[in-house]
């Protein structure tokens, strides 16, 4: 038996790129050269890594941070930055509470720390840029879709690009100055004179899937898996295919 | 190794039970399905297993209820770095199918698939010995649908995505098939103890 097993059912989200098994495999050394406040909660911290092989965006990377005793933590990363040949890759990381690595960056790091990564990883969630993209994400689950952002924007890319995106407020909204008219944000706590506050829902999502670019939407959602649940059943209700949804849950 | 400058990390104990480069999630359950969760009853769910077996079988949720009940109690380790310790599964043991299909003699891998599509591979070493089941109560109550419900493949001694939810069955192959995740960076086997988390580790 030779043939290759295809089950039978419509599958969820096949792959979309190939991952160079050696780029995932090895350990590098990062310099962090910058760090940006966004929010109160959330920064954006700047990493030289001299031998990065690039990356797609919506991928993440892993890193690693080792205490003297060789006590080892390692998180994955979803990148922020846009691909591009500048050396540098950006990571935009939640102060989570009691979170060792991300407390790490948070209170400890400055210009000039090393920290270890590995990558990119997964392409499961990656957009090439090539299929007309509808984004939705909550809070630091922008991050990966705001690469996405910044590639079509770097690339002047023709192809259709639409961002939904949640926040509790304006204040928490990562990346705020930088949204455009392919952006719209919910406020589900408290939002700015004459901006209603509430949850995403239909009504946010329908017009969306109204305009039906050709060859239909790549739907990229990402968030906690609670938002993810919301969102993508929002997604098929509305009518958008079950196989044409890509979910990333921040564990 | 290259010590990171002012990180101490969390307070801890040396656990042996922790895999290389794993923490301790404690109470929390990540879920990281990358497709949207089907909603599936249990009167609609089917396990089957054929390819290299004599007695390709499907099964119902009544019929799988009636092989005998055999629970898991311990940890499970995600690639992504958490492990979760004390968790309890019950369901049917896969030796209780293998009983009943018989695999062949040539037969050494298993592609496992959901109702969603998800595809996984695993040597067929991985799946026998009662150290693999169909799973459908976590601590005593029927399995959350995020998190494989009605019932999910579980192998707890490999990394958490070899443990296919929404389980549709196991197709039985003479030769190893890269899966979702394993087509899309991952490792071919994903053995937390060796660390196998990416291809070519």
């Amino acid at each position: 038996m030779t043939d290759t097993f295809v089950p039978p059912t419509r599958f969820a989200v096949p792959g979309r790129i190939a991952v160079s098994e050696q780029a995932a495999s090895v350990w590098q050394t990062a310099t962090l050269t910058g760090i940006r406040r966004e929010t109160a909660r959330a920064a954006t911290f700047r990493l030289a890594v001299p031998g990065w092989p690039g990356h797609l965006p919506g991928q993440h990377l892993m890193v690693r941070l080792t205490a003297e005793d060789g006590y080892v933590a390692q998180r994955h990363y979803s990148i922020a930055s846009a691909p591009d040949d500048s050396g540098h890759v950006e990571l935009t990381l939640d102060h989570i509470e009691g979170g060792e690595v991300s407390g790490w960056f948070h209170t400890v790091a400055r210009p000039g720390d090393r920290v270890e990564v590995r990558g990119p990883v997964s392409g499961f969630f990656a957009w090439p840029g090539d299929r007309p993209a509808l984004l939705i994400g909550a809070g630091s689950g922008v991050v990966p879709l705001m690469s996405m952002i910044r590639h079509h924007r770097a690339r002047n890319l023709a192809v259709p690009l639409r961002l939904l995106v949640s926040a509790r407020g304006p204040e928490e909204l990562i990346y705020a100055g930088e949204f455009g008219a392919e952006t719209t944000p919910v406020f589900t706590r408290s939002a700015p004179e004459g901006v209603p506050v509430g949850r995403m829902a239909a009504a946010h999502v329908a017009p969306l899937l109204a305009e039906q670019p050709s060859g239909g939407w790549e739907a990229y959602v990402c968030g906690s898996n609670s938002f993810a649940e919301h969102a993508s059943r929002l997604l098929v209700t509305a009518g958008q295919p079950v196989e044409r949804i890509r979910i990333e849950r921040f564990g | 190794m290259h010590i990171t400058r002012g990180f101490t990390g969390r307070p801890r104990v040396a656990d042996p039970g922790l895999p290389p480069g794993q923490y301790d999630a404690g109470d929390d359950w990540p879920v990281l399905s990358a497709e949207v969760t089907p909603d599936l009853a249990p009167a609609d769910w089917t396990f089957r297993i054929d390819g290299l077996v004599d007695q390709p079988r499907t099964w119902d949720w009544e019929e799988a209820h009636r092989l005998p009940p055999s629970a898991y109690e311990g940890a499970i380790h995600c690639v992504t770095s958490w492990s979760k310790f004390g968790v309890r599964f019950a369901g049917v043991s896969l030796d209780a199918f293998w009983d009943v299909v018989r695999p062949h003699g040539s037969a050494t891998h298993a592609v496992a698939y959901s109702h969603t599509g998800y595809t996984t591979n695993l040597p067929l070493a991985d799946l026998t010995g009662g150290r693999a089941w169909i799973a459908w109560e976590y601590d005593g109550r029927p399995l959350a649908p995020e998190h494989g419900g009605p019932a999910r493949l579980l192998v707890p001694h490999l990394y958490f995505w070899k443990s296919a939810k929404w389980i549709a069955g196991l197709r039985i192959l003479d030769h190893d098939e890269p899966g979702f995740w394993e087509q899309n960076g991952y490792h071919e086997r994903g053995n937390p103890w060796e660390e196998q988390r990416y291809s070519g580790d």
